[in-house]
C-alpha cells in the first residue's frame, strides 16, 4: 500500500527526495543527478518495476526553471502509480543523466523527450531524433516554437536541390478558435492561437 | 529421340553457390510503406543470409504534432484528435482521453454515462481484437479468418455509425458525458450482434487454432519473456501473453468495470501464438461484459448535469434559455473550466495502456498534454526482439504484436 509508513520510509533513506503533492498518486522531485539511484532503487526495493512514461514539461520561456522531466512509475504490487518530477538545473542546456540502464524502456522515451524538448541525456546508448528526421534544427515543444511550424530544408537534401522544394510552415487560417478568457469583451472574442507568429519573425533558437 | 539424363544432387548445387559468397552481410530495408507493416513503420535490418542479425525501427513517418496541437485547443476540441490516435479503436480513446481530464474536476458522471462508456470501450476492442487477429492471420498465410473477423466488424461499425453518426472517428465523449444519449433499440441492435459473435470466432479458431501450418509459424518465434516485457514497457495483451497479470481494468478500475464479471486470460510462453490466444479469449471475455452492461443498462442522464462550466446544456435549452444560452457560449469559445493540477491516467485499450498526462494550468485549455502510446512502447522491444529470426518470421512478429503507427507517432 502506498501509504503514509510507505512515504515516511522513502524520504527517511533519501534525503534527496520532497514529496510534491498526493492528489492523484504520490508525486516526489528531486535533483537530476540522483534520479538513476532512485529509480534503481524504487524498482528493485519497492516494486516499482514499470516505467510507463518518461517526458518533460516546458514551463515557458520566462520560468526560473524552465524544463522539468517528468517520469511515471507503475508498481504491479502496491498496484499504483508514482511520479517523479527532476527539475533541469540549466535551462539552456538541460542535462539529465538516462534511466535506461534501470529501465530499457526509457530508451525511446528519452529520444523522444530529446527530440521534442533538447533535453539531453548522458549516458544514453543512442541519443537521437526519433520521431522528426536526423537533421531537425528545432525542438517543436518548445514553448516558443509556433504552432504552424518553421520553414526549413526537406529532409531530402538531393530532392530539394533540384526541386528546390522547402518544409513550409502550415498556417491554421482561422482555427482552432480559443478566446483568450481575459481582459476586454472585444479582445476576449475566440481567434486562432496562432495568429500572431509570422515567417517574418525571429525564429526560435 | 535419345534423352540423356544426368544426376545432379542438392547438396551439390548448394555448395557450388555457397562458394561464390564472400559472407558479407546484406543491410535490408522495410518500409516505411509496406504490407508487413501495418502502416508506416520502417525496419533496417542486416542479414546474414536468411538470419537477421541487427534490426533498427525507424519511426516518425505519421507523426502530425498531436501533442503541439493539444496546447492549442480547448478540451473538447480535442476530442477528434483521439480518434486518430488508435484509429482501430477510437472510442476507446474518446473515453481515456475524457476521463483524464474529467480526473481533474469534482464532477460525479452518472451510472448510465459510465455504463455507456463501458459499453463503447468493449465494443470497441472487440472491433480493434477481430481486425488484429485477422491480418495476423493474413501474416502468416490464412487468407480465410480474415473474411469472418471482417465480416463481423462491418457488423460492428454499421452499429456505430448509428451510435455516433461516423463509423471511424466517432469523437464520441465529450468531457463531463458522451456526445448524446443511446438511440432507440440500438441496445437489442447490439445484444443480437454479441449473441451471433462468438460462433464467427469459432469459426476462426476452427481455421486457425489448431492448424499446423499456423502453429509452426508463431509457435515458440518472437518469444517475449516476462522480465523483458515489464523492462520494456509492454502493456496490453502483449504483456498478459507473457504471463504478467496486469489488465488496468480489474487492478485501477476506471468507468465503473468493477461491477461487471470477467477474466484476465494470461499466457505462458510470450510467443506470438500466445499473443493470439490471449486476443481471442479477450473477445469473449468483452462478450461477458457487454452481456451484463445491456443487462443492467440504468436509467438516467448520459452527461454530468451539474457541471455547469464544463458540460454543453441540451440544444432546446440553448435555444429558448438566455443562461443556458450564455453558458454554451463560453463553452464553445474558453473551453470546459478545468482547475490546474497534474494527472495521469492509463486506460486498458486493446492495443496496450493508453496513457494522458495533463498538465492545466486552469481554464479551457491545457498546458501541456502527453499521449503515452502503447504501441510506441510495445515496439521499443522490437531491437532486442528480431535479431536471431529468420526474415520470414518479421511477418509474424509484427503481425502478433498488433500495433498502430497512428497512435505511436502521434
Amino acid at each position: 500500500m502506498i501509504d503514509e509508513d510507505f512515504v515516511k520510509s522513502l524520504l527517511a533513506g533519501h534525503d534527496c527526495i520532497k514529496v510534491v503533492h498526493q492528489d492523484d498518486c504520490l508525486t516526489i522531485s528531486c535533483e537530476p543527478e540522483y534520479l538513476p539511484k532512485i529509480c534503481l532503487h524504487l524498482r528493485d526495493e519497492e516494486t516499482f518495476d514499470l516505467l510507463v512514461d518518461l517526458t518533460a514539461i516546458d514551463h515557458g520561456v520566462e520560468a526560473e526553471i524552465r524544463f522539468s522531466v517528468v517520469l511515471h512509475l507503475y508498481s504491479l504490487i502496491h498496484k499504483s502509480y508514482l511520479r517523479i518530477h527532476a527539475n533541469c538545473l540549466d535551462n539552456d542546456c538541460p542535462l539529465v543523466p538516462s534511466v535506461s540502464s534501470v529501465f530499457p524502456a526509457a530508451n525511446w522515451h528519452e529520444r523522444e523527450t530529446f527530440d521534442m524538448f533538447g533535453i539531453k541525456f548522458s549516458e544514453h546508448p543512442n541519443l537521437k531524433r526519433i520521431l522528426m528526421w536526423d537533421d531537425y534544427p528545432y525542438f517543436p515543444l518548445r514553448k516558443e516554437f509556433p504552432l504552424a511550424g518553421v520553414e526549413v530544408p526537406l529532409p531530402a537534401a538531393d530532392v530539394s536541390e533540384v526541386t528546390g522544394a522547402d518544409v513550409d510552415p502550415a498556417p491554421m487560417m482561422g482555427g482552432p478558435f480559443v478566446s483568450p478568457g481575459t481582459g476586454r469583451m472585444s479582445n476576449a472574442e475566440p481567434r486562432a492561437k496562432d495568429e500572431s507568429w509570422s515567417e517574418d519573425a525571429e525564429k526560435p533558437l | 529421340m535419345s534423352t540423356t539424363t544426368k544426376e545432379v544432387h542438392i547438396g551439390d548445387i548448394g555448395a557450388q553457390a555457397a562458394s561464390h559468397l564472400d559472407g558479407d552481410k546484406m543491410a535490408l530495408n522495410v518500409g516505411p510503406s509496406h504490407p508487413t507493416t501495418h502502416g508506416v513503420l520502417r525496419l533496417l535490418m542486416e542479414l546474414d543470409g536468411d538470419l537477421i542479425t541487427n534490426c533498427q525501427p525507424v519511426l516518425g513517418y505519421l507523426h502530425r504534432g498531436d501533442e503541439k496541437i493539444a496546447e492549442n485547443m480547448t478540451y473538447n476540441q480535442f476530442v477528434p484528435y483521439t480518434d486518430r490516435l488508435d484509429y482501430l479503436a477510437p472510442l476507446a480513446n474518446n473515453v481515456a482521453y475524457a476521463i483524464t481530464v474529467e480526473k481533474l474536476t469534482d464532477i460525479q458522471l452518472p451510472e448510465r454515462c459510465e455504463a455507456i462508456r463501458v459499453l463503447i470501450c468493449e465494443m470497441a476492442r472487440i472491433s480493434s481484437h477481430l481486425l488484429g487477429m485477422g491480418v495476423f492471420g493474413m501474416d502468416a498465410g490464412a487468407w480465410t479468418p480474415f473474411m469472418y473477423t471482417f465480416t463481423e466488424r462491418e457488423k460492428l461499425y454499421t452499429l456505430f455509425e448509428e451510435l455516433t453518426g461516423a463509423r471511424f472517428t466517432t469523437s464520441f465523449t465529450r468531457i463531463g458525458g458522451v456526445a448524446r444519449d443511446l438511440p432507440e433499440g440500438w441496445l437489442s441492435k447490439v445484444e443480437k450482434f454479441v449473441d451471433e459473435l462468438p460462433r464467427a470466432i469459432d469459426e476462426v479458431e476452427k481455421l486457425l487454432t489448431r492448424n499446423r501450418i499456423f502453429l509452426d509459424r508463431t509457435e515458440g518465434i518472437g518469444t517475449i519473456s516476462k522480465d523483458d516485457a515489464i523492462a520494456f514497457g509492454i502493456t496490453g495483451p502483449n504483456l498478459r501473453a507473457s504471463g504478467v497479470d496486469l489488465d488496468l481494468r480489474k487492478d485501477k478500475p476506471y468507468s465503473g468495470y468493477e461491477k461487471y464479471e470477467f477474466d484476465v486470460p494470461i499466457g505462458t510462453k510470450g510467443d506470438c501464438y500466445d499473443r493470439y490466444l490471449v486476443r481471442i479469449e479477450e473477445v469473449r471475455q468483452s462478450i461477458l461484459i457487454i452481456k451484463q452492461v445491456i443487462a443492467s443498462m440504468p436509467g438516467g442522464l448520459w452527461y454530468a448535469e451539474d457541471a455547469r462550466k464544463i458540460f454543453a446544456p441540451p440544444k432546446e435549452k440553448i435555444m429558448t434559455s438566455m443562461e443556458e444560452l450564455i453558458q454554451n457560449f463560453m463553452i464553445v469559445t474558453e473551453g470546459p473550466q478545468v482547475p490546474a493540477g497534474e494527472v495521469y491516467f492509463e486506460a486498458e485499450n486493446p492495443k496496450g495502456a493508453l496513457g494522458f498526462y495533463l498538465v492545466s494550468k486552469g481554464g479551457g485549455v491545457p498546458y501541456r498534454l502527453k499521449i503515452r502510446a502503447p504501441s510506441f512502447c510495445n515496439l521499443s522491444i522490437l531491437e532486442k526482439l528480431v535479431p536471431g529470426h529468420m526474415l520470414s518470421d518479421i511477418t509474424v512478429i509484427l503481425g502478433s504484436l498488433d500495433f498502430v503507427m497512428g497512435e505511436c507517432d502521434r
